[in-house]
């Protein structure tokens, strides 16, 4: 009798270590950086964002404790189709957990569905489409950095009270730059302004003359240019020429990254105004994060807010990782578990994850130092405005996403 | 209708590189037979070496207009020599595969060394400011851009349609034997023209540098269009690149006035329907 109890016992102890193991199991992570790595926005995501992801998994320290993190990163050269294709062969193939990065609104879109179908997770950093929260919003992606609703929200405002009551778009025309236009017009509608014309110019156009000359001829007081990277500093380079700024009319820049300013030289960028949430010389923590990753960046750049972002992103993911002693590889079982803990690292301070896949920080509105205000490459910030957490971004009244109860 | 003028001068600027970058591709490929995608590439090594100059050697713009198609010259050269030279008489496929490759090979090394955003390059102070022309603000760069790429253009077609050397030139490309046997080193002006077709889409990047940023990818983006300009004017025909160069920027600038979403398809469109109606092209004479 004895002997059949014991063995009992015996059994039921292998039984449970044998299920505890299976909980306690998989301590691999694979990330996947999904990137523009020759494109027009490859200098504000890129191989950076790759770095990003890197030195997150340095710093994480899980490797330590014995989890085996893997990073890979491909191309999607800004094209919808390309990027679901790899979405689909790095879930089904590779088994990648999170997708990193993603920036270009088509391809994040795109993407968003693939992730959503796939159980997988999108920590999106550097799409700018305000929808990927509202009626695209996914229990499986957190949108990280920024959004077209919260630049429109800072910028347009600012510069709407400041006396620019007039506006002509000059957009790019592909998802972002339809969102920031109507995500912009409506800002600019709201504090009481007009928006006279706006045009909408092919994604990656080397001559802008033809639409600056509509938009000097509309008389607008502002040119708002709903478009980003190369884009953005050749109208801007180009409105220089033409005379714009000296006109009287002022460039609003929507979607600037330092990158951008960096490539323009301060003597053209100077005085442009626009919204950030992450800036290297913010404080002591974003200025040594940003010192170790310029001195490993080929061209010694410091970190565009983009990949800031996956830093932050990662480093959080993984804390939720650690607190469910596991990878469950259930993308909508950690998304909601980083939604339910708060987040805090060096980079964007202290915020939260809203239901519709929000994160909250305050955004930050710039001006472009003059050259002589300026002590040297990349010291290229002025902060004139900041815009709290809880201010910056939509509403949850606004939201149309299903996942916000109301 | 004020409108109107300033989007025809407009287009007749970007006009100007579409003629002075379609025009080195026909005196290759007329005199060469070579299908030569590395162009972009050479377009965008004459805006960097422009840079280079300004900033590591204080060399400034106007030098930089001889220097640069000089130095990628050379570099186009040293690539005939090495490479090219030994696909003469093939297919017209293995030359346009070689120069792409050697694009992508080009193209990437800048992009690693120098990013995608680019570097910024000023215009000269000579040529600073604008002047108001009643129907538009011209800045007077623009202006100079026109003047001078037209003047090239012409120097350029008078050099191979009304010269001896271009003569020679035209002659070899037709027998190459036959102008050997006169006693003409036909490898060596093979090689000189395939640095003059080089020469001058350096002088374009030059040209552009101060109006785009300097971008590795900024001959990429142009080069196909380029390409649709050789076709519509009949592949290697002189005069036709240059007209269609500058007709085609008109074409372009006045999409962008009256449906800008169709700006940059509108060239491929116009191909289409000169490939259907004239194969040859409008200038082009049947092989």
């Amino acid at each position: 009798m004895r002997r059949i109890i014991s063995t009992m016992l015996l059994g039921t102890a292998i039984a449970l270590a044998g299920a505890s193991a299976a909980m306690a199991q998989d301590k691999t992570i694979k990330i996947g950086v999904l990137t523009d790595n020759s494109g027009l926005y490859a200098d504000l995501g890129g191989p950076g964002s790759t770095l990003a992801a890197q030195m997150a998994i340095e710093d994480a320290g899980l490797t330590a404790k014995g989890w085996k993190i893997d990073l890979i990163s491909a191309d999607h050269q800004n094209k919808p189709d390309i990027g679901t294709a790899i979405a689909r062969q790095w879930i089904d193939v590779e088994k990648v957990d999170v997708f990193m990065d993603v920036l270009n609104s088509g391809v994040a879109l795109a993407v968003n569905n693939v992730v959503k179908e796939k159980n997988s997770i999108l920590i999106d950093t550097g799409a700018a489409t305000s929808d990927l929260t509202n009626a695209q919003c996914s229990p499986n992606t957190i949108h990280w950095v920024y959004d077209t609703y919260m630049l429109a929200n800072s910028t347009g405002q600012a510069l709407v009270k400041a006396g620019g009551d007039t506006w002509y778009f000059l957009t790019a025309d592909y998802a972002f730059g339809h969102a920031l236009e109507r995500d912009t017009t409506a800002v600019v509608l709201k504090s009481g302004g007009k928006v006279i014309g706006t045009v909408k110019h092919p994604l990656n156009t080397a001559d802008f003359s033809s639409f600056l000359l509509q938009a000097q001829a509309s008389k607008a007081k502002i040119v708002g240019m709903a478009n980003a990277g190369g884009d953005t500093t050749n109208t801007i380079k180009q409105a220089a020429e033409f005379g714009i700024v000296s006109g009287g009319q002022k460039l609003a820049g929507l979607l600037l990254f330092i990158t951008d300013v960096h490539a323009l030289g301060l003597k053209v960028a100077q005085g442009l105004n626009f919204t950030e949430t992450f800036y290297w010389d913010l404080n002591d923590g974003t200025r040594a994060f940003s010192k170790r990753f310029s001195e490993r960046m080929k061209n010694k750049a410091m970190p565009s807010m983009v990949q800031a972002g996956v830093y932050s992103g990662l480093l959080h993911y993984f804390k939720a990782l650690e607190a469910m002693g596991g990878n469950p590889h259930d993308g909508a079982k950690v998304v909601a578990k980083m939604k339910e803990m708060p987040t805090d690292d060096q980079l964007f301070g202290k915020g939260s994850i809203r239901a519709d896949g929000r994160k909250l920080h305050p955004a930050y509105l710039f001006e472009v130092k003059k050259p002589d205000e300026s002590k040297g490459p990349w010291d290229y910030y002025k902060l004139i405005g900041t815009t709290a957490a809880d201010q910056a971004f939509r509403p949850l009244s606004e939201s149309v996403c299903p996942l916000v109860k109301k | 209708m004020q409108a109107l003028y300033a989007q025809l001068l407009v287009g007749l600027i970007n006009g100007s590189f579409y003629a002075l970058l379609s025009l080195g591709l026909a005196v290759i490929f007329g005199m060469l037979n070579i299908i030569n995608f590395a162009h972009g590439a050479l377009y965008m090594m004459g805006a960097f070496v422009a840079y280079f100059l300004l900033n590591l050697g204080g060399i400034n713009y106007w030098w930089a207009l001889l220097l640069a198609p000089i130095i990628v010259g050379i570099f186009g050269m040293i690539l005939e020599r090495t490479m090219l030279q030994w696909l003469t008489g093939l297919d017209h496929l293995y030359g346009l595969l070689l120069t792409f490759g050697i694009a992508l090979i080009v193209q990437g090394v800048f992009q690693n060394y120098f990013g995608s955003s680019g570097l910024p390059y000023a215009i000269p102070d000579q040529l600073r400011g604008g002047m108001n022309l009643g129907f538009m603000f011209l800045p007077i760069y623009r202006g100079w851009v026109v003047v001078f790429s037209l003047a090239v253009c012409l120097a350029t077609w008078f050099l191979i349609e009304k010269t001896q050397l271009g003569a020679y030139l035209r002659a070899a490309t037709e027998n190459p034997t036959l102008v050997r046997a006169f006693g003409i080193n036909v490898p060596r002006m093979i090689t000189l023209t395939y640095g003059l077709g080089v020469g001058l889409a350096a002088l374009a990047g030059v040209l552009s540098a101060p109006i785009n940023q300097v971008r590795p990818l900024m001959g990429a983006d142009l080069i196909i269009v380029v390409f649709a300009v050789v076709v519509i004017g009949g592949m290697g025909s002189i005069m036709g690149s240059i007209i269609t160069g500058f007709a085609l920027g008109v074409i372009e600038g006045l999409t962008k006035y009256f449906y800008p979403e169709a700006s940059n398809t509108v060239v491929f469109v116009l191909m289409v329907l000169v490939l259907l109606v004239k194969p040859t092209g409008l200038t082009g004479r049947a092989a």
